[in-house]
């Protein structure tokens, strides 16, 4: 179970209360971006050694965000993405991806599997299971014409020393 | 962080099947700029049979997803075979959560 509040992060029965680095990144939502903001975040996750399929997982969360943001938020023009990755105690990443773009109106609805209001530009409707498959917790807040924010949190296993 | 940035393709034609391997990775940007020189590709040569190699692709996300299932139908509407080979284990992970695991012909190859 994971709990967002102001103890910190709750992941798995375990509190992370502690920001210990953070990195914040804008870029235009051009779709060249996509590899530039998951090698970033890889980047400053790999502070925690994670393993191989962790970053994996993280870059290919931070793929499917980013790539939202461009694809519907900012679908008519070009706009800045915001990024915030957080490194907690306890091993914990929150990453923040934000887009003040056009919105999601159903955020239930944009989230099931395979839906996408997007089909004619072959999107697979899958960017929202894929975070969730690969992370421990994705938020998503958002109003429409203000825009959308996705919260990944993973918690990354811990390493012999 | 190693490994191409952009995704290039190569395609094989033998004995009626089209095969193309790609390289590098494969995200919305790079699935955009591929697949309209794919298609024209399989329209050229109407294979029977259309194959997709994964071996060399170091990322991908559900926007390979997209692209594969857009080859995939391409290849239903000219009733030519598919095949996709060497997905990852991530690649084949995305294809089953949308339900495509079962459906997708998938082959593992030794890597050349």
């Amino acid at each position: 179970m994971i709990k967002c509040d102001n103890r910190g992060i709750t992941v798995r029965e375990t509190v992370a209360s502690r920001v210990i680095n953070e990195m914040n990144l804008r870029l235009p939502s051009l779709s060249v971006n996509e590899s530039v903001a998951r090698s970033v975040c890889a980047s400053f996750c790999a502070q925690l050694d994670p393993t191989a399929t962790e970053i994996a997982d993280i870059k290919c969360a931070v793929s499917e965000a980013v790539t939202n943001a461009i694809v519907h938020g900012y679908r008519d023009g070009v706009g800045t993405i915001y990024i915030n990755v957080r490194v907690y105690e306890e091993r914990v990443v929150r990453i923040d991806i934000r887009d003040k773009g056009c919105g999601i109106d159903d955020v239930k609805r944009a989230r099931q599997p395979l839906f996408t209001t997007d089909a004619e530009n072959e999107r697979s409707g899958m960017g929202f299971t894929v975070m969730e498959s690969f992370c421990d917790s994705v938020k998503v807040a958002s109003r429409i014409g203000k825009g959308t924010t996705v919260t990944l949190i993973k918690r990354f296993s811990e390493r012999a020393i | 962080m190693i490994g191409k940035r952009e995704c290039n393709f190569e395609v094989s034609a033998k004995e009626g099947t089209m095969t193309v391997i790609f390289d590098g990775e494969i995200d919305h940007h790079s699935a955009v700029l591929v697949r309209s020189e794919i298609d024209a590709k399989i329209y050229e040569l109407r294979p029977k049979r259309i194959v997709l190699d994964l071996s060399h692709i170091n990322f991908m996300d559900s926007s390979g997803l997209g692209l594969v299932m857009g080859r995939y139908a391409l290849a239903e509407k000219l009733g030519a075979e598919f095949q996709i080979i060497n997905p990852t284990e991530r690649a084949l992970k995305i294809f089953e959560l949308a339900g495509l695991g079962r459906i997708i012909n998938v082959k593992k190859e030794e890597k050349k």
